[in-house]
């Protein structure tokens, strides 16, 4: 997917003052945020199930090399084919090799983030094969040209309008406006495709180790039908998704869509295990596997590890005041919200996303929902750390650091200034005590006053007490 | 005990009445409290930057100037946060700071908390009558656990109600230099603030923080909104003398 992530402060500005797409975001925040925090009272103990969870994934990180042989052995002995993609660029070349060994014309999508990463859809039909994405607000968003704003719920950001509209002029049907009408027709539209496919693309929320089998968890039945209609199922996802056992599984299925979604469960949860047997009626006749790295790898043993961990919920991001107020078109790749403030520039570069590490309050509420306790804060603040060694932030904001961080560390200088600083400010706002304006704060001062200082500093008052 | 007080930089500039609001509280509580003379900030504002060499040269300052007190009591989730949470991450490896950061660590407390759970203050000097409604910061709320704390406090004031506002966790926007950096996200947070404190229905809004403080009485005030006073946990506590 083309970054666009270098204008998150324009992106922003414009998204703040879309309407329409703030009644979305208030809307999706009510769901998201108030069932989540019902649905994890269903479990005993949620904190003990975090501790698991995490326990779990960094198992797995820890001796990553060792589960992917292992997946890779037990997949290959039911049949399926695994394939290593080091870039997005290989998985793209991967899956058209796939399309043009089986003589596909047409696949079909079940949602896939890491093919959002390598823009597939548009390799694919670079190489004359037919995309049709089945999930619905993939769908939606196909039918429109647009990226997903939201990992789980991509077209988040539409409203039930926007969808009227746009079935009425693609699908060239009489406007529909009731939500069950508007689904009704998206399926007629797609089962047709289900059918003629040659080919059905999913992703994989896990990988189960031990079976060889990948996982998808969905709600609207299209993932199933991608994965065992068509000859041919490939599925692409990252190398950190594996999972040891099933009995893992059962951890982390407790904690995945009830941080996603507040469901206690998913209306499906698919395990795909190799491909059809000469006995069984359903399934691929082919099965394909592309295990993705693309940037996964160069986290291992370093500060950034812990994001390995992520199983991809949307918690972090339903749960940020600042996604939640700008949506997540303004950050610009594939993963919006505190998760992608860490992996936009650690997958796309530390330099094409500066603002994104810093788009943070660190108000901590995305680290504290996190079902695998990913510290993103933390992790956000290491690549600010990262982009000041790297030279990389403006020079007049490493000025003013360097200025404070001086003055600060000699208390007289310090205290000369206050001195100044708190009578100017004092004297200049008057006697409404606040502060419209200041030279260089119109950062702060265009949507705010300046509570002004009281005038003397509470080390001078103190030595005068 | 002797309790250090450390200021904070912004009550310093900002507003020393809290500074000797604060004061007021740990000598109600029968501490003895010293104000070293040469504190000045924690170093969030660089750490939170990237910039971990000024961090780490604050953090030894404050521990030199904080030496021989049992406790130190920031009026301040924010950077009682950073003293407490993450000085120790500062000097990781290096031993020898880490073992007199930490402890300096474990002895700060931020001044609600201390006063309930530490020093246990029975009687509040302060008095307030009407409704009030409190904002959770934070950096005390969710790195320190501060959140019965005030509320224990405010409570042992007869005639103070608390009404809670909506989402009285969420953040104020405010987040340091993130509301200069990207300021029109920042009043958009400060603004779903002030329009929730002002349907809680009280005249005034508490809170422990005086950079949420600024951000939240700078919007209310741009809103138009002159009436609803934006009053610090340990103004009221402390009460007119304190001021």
């Amino acid at each position: 997917m083309q970054i666009t992530s270098m204008h998150f402060k324009a992106r922003a500005r414009e998204k703040l003052r879309d309407t329409q797409l703030q009644q979305a975001l208030a809307k999706a925040q009510g769901k998201f945020v108030y069932t989540r925090a019902d649905a994890i009272l269903e479990l005993e103990n949620f904190e003990a199930h975090r501790d698991a969870a995490a326990g779990i994934r960094d198992r797995v990180i820890r001796d990553l090399d060792l589960y992917l042989e292992q997946f890779e052995k037990n997949a290959a002995a039911r049949g399926a084919v695994v394939h290593w993609a080091e870039t997005a660029q290989d998985v793209n070349r991967i899956v058209c090799e796939i399309a043009d060994l089986h003589g596909v014309r047409k696949a079909v999508k079940s949602k896939s983030m890491v093919s959002e990463e390598c823009a597939l859809n548009e390799a694919l039909e670079a190489a004359g094969i037919e995309v049709v994405e089945t999930d619905l607000g993939e769908y939606i968003l196909q039918l429109a040209h647009e990226p997903p704003s939201h990992i789980v719920a991509p077209v988040v950001h539409k409203t039930k309008d926007d969808v009227s509209d746009l079935f009425e002029q693609k699908h060239k049907k009489p406007r529909k406006t009731g939500i069950p009408e508007l689904c009704r027709e998206a399926r007629e539209m797609l089962r047709p495709h289900f059918l003629s496919a040659d080919m059905g693309i999913s992703g994989a929320n896990f990988l189960i180790a031990e079976t060889g089998s990948t996982l998808i968890v969905t709600n609207e039945g299209n993932g199933r039908l991608v994965t065992t209609m068509p000859r041919v199922h490939v599925a692409i996802t990252g190398i950190e998704k594996v999972v040891p056992t099933l009995e893992d599984i059962a951890t982390l299925l407790r904690l995945l869509p009830r941080s996603a979604t507040g469901q206690s469960i998913t209306n499906y949860v698919s395990i795909n295990t190799g491909v059809k047997s000469r006995d069984e009626s359903d399934g691929p006749e082919n099965f394909h596997i592309v295990l993705v790295d693309a940037g996964r790898s160069k986290l291992l043993g370093g500060a950034m590890q812990p994001m390995l961990r992520c199983i991809r919920c949307g918690a972090c991001m339903n749960h940020c005041p600042v996604y939640q107020n700008v949506g997540g078109h303004a950050y610009g790749w594939v993963y919006p919200g505190p998760m992608g403030s860490v992996l936009t520039p650690l997958y796309a570069g530390l330099q094409n996303a500066l603002d994104l590490p810093h788009a943070s309050t660190f108000c901590g509420k995305c680290a504290v929902v996190c079902p695998v306790k990913i510290p993103l804060p933390d992790l956000m603040r290491n690549l600010r750390e990262q982009q000041t060694e790297q030279g990389l932030r403006p020079g007049q904001e490493r000025l003013a650091l360097k200025i404070w961080a001086w003055a600060a560390l000699h208390h007289g200088i310090y205290a000369a200034i206050t001195f100044i600083a708190a009578r100017i400010l004092n004297g200049v706002a008057g006697g409404e005590k606040l502060l419209h304006y200041f030279p260089g704060g119109h950062g702060w001062t265009d949507g705010r006053d300046l509570p002004a200082p009281e005038g003397r500093t509470f080390r001078e008052l103190y030595r005068e007490r | 005990m002797r309790v250090g007080l450390f200021v904070t930089c912004l009550v310093d500039l900002m507003r020393p009445r809290i500074g000797f609001a604060a004061l007021r509280l740990l000598e109600a509580a029968g501490c003895e409290v010293i104000v070293p003379g040469t504190q000045t900030c924690c170093g969030q504002p660089g750490y939170n930057s990237g910039d971990r060499s000024s961090a780490k040269a604050l953090a030894l300052k404050v521990l030199r100037e904080f030496d021989g007190c049992d406790y130190v009591v920031a009026p301040s989730g924010s950077c009682t946060g950073m003293m407490r949470e993450h000085y120790p991450r500062l000097f990781q490896d290096e031993p020898q700071q880490l073992e007199k950061i930490s402890e300096l660590a474990q002895r700060t407390y931020e001044l609600t908390d201390f006063l309930v759970n530490v020093a246990k203050l029975q009687n509040v000097p302060g008095s307030f009558h009407g409704s009030i409604t409190y904002h959770d910061s934070c950096s005390g709320l969710r790195e320190l656990g501060v959140k019965n704390q005030p509320r224990q406090l405010l409570a042992k004031i007869p005639g103070l109600q608390l009404k809670e506002m909506q989402d009285c966790e969420t953040c104020c926007g405010f987040g340091g230099t993130f509301s200069v950096k990207f300021g029109d996200i920042s009043t958009r947070m400060a603004d779903n603030k002030c329009s929730a404190i002002q349907a809680s229905g009280a005249p005034a809004v508490v809170l422990g923080d005086l950079g949420c403080m600024l951000n939240i009485e700078g919007r209310l005030r741009r809103r138009g909104d002159n009436k609803t006073s934006v009053l610090h946990v340990a103004e009221i506590l402390a009460g007119e003398e304190g001021t």
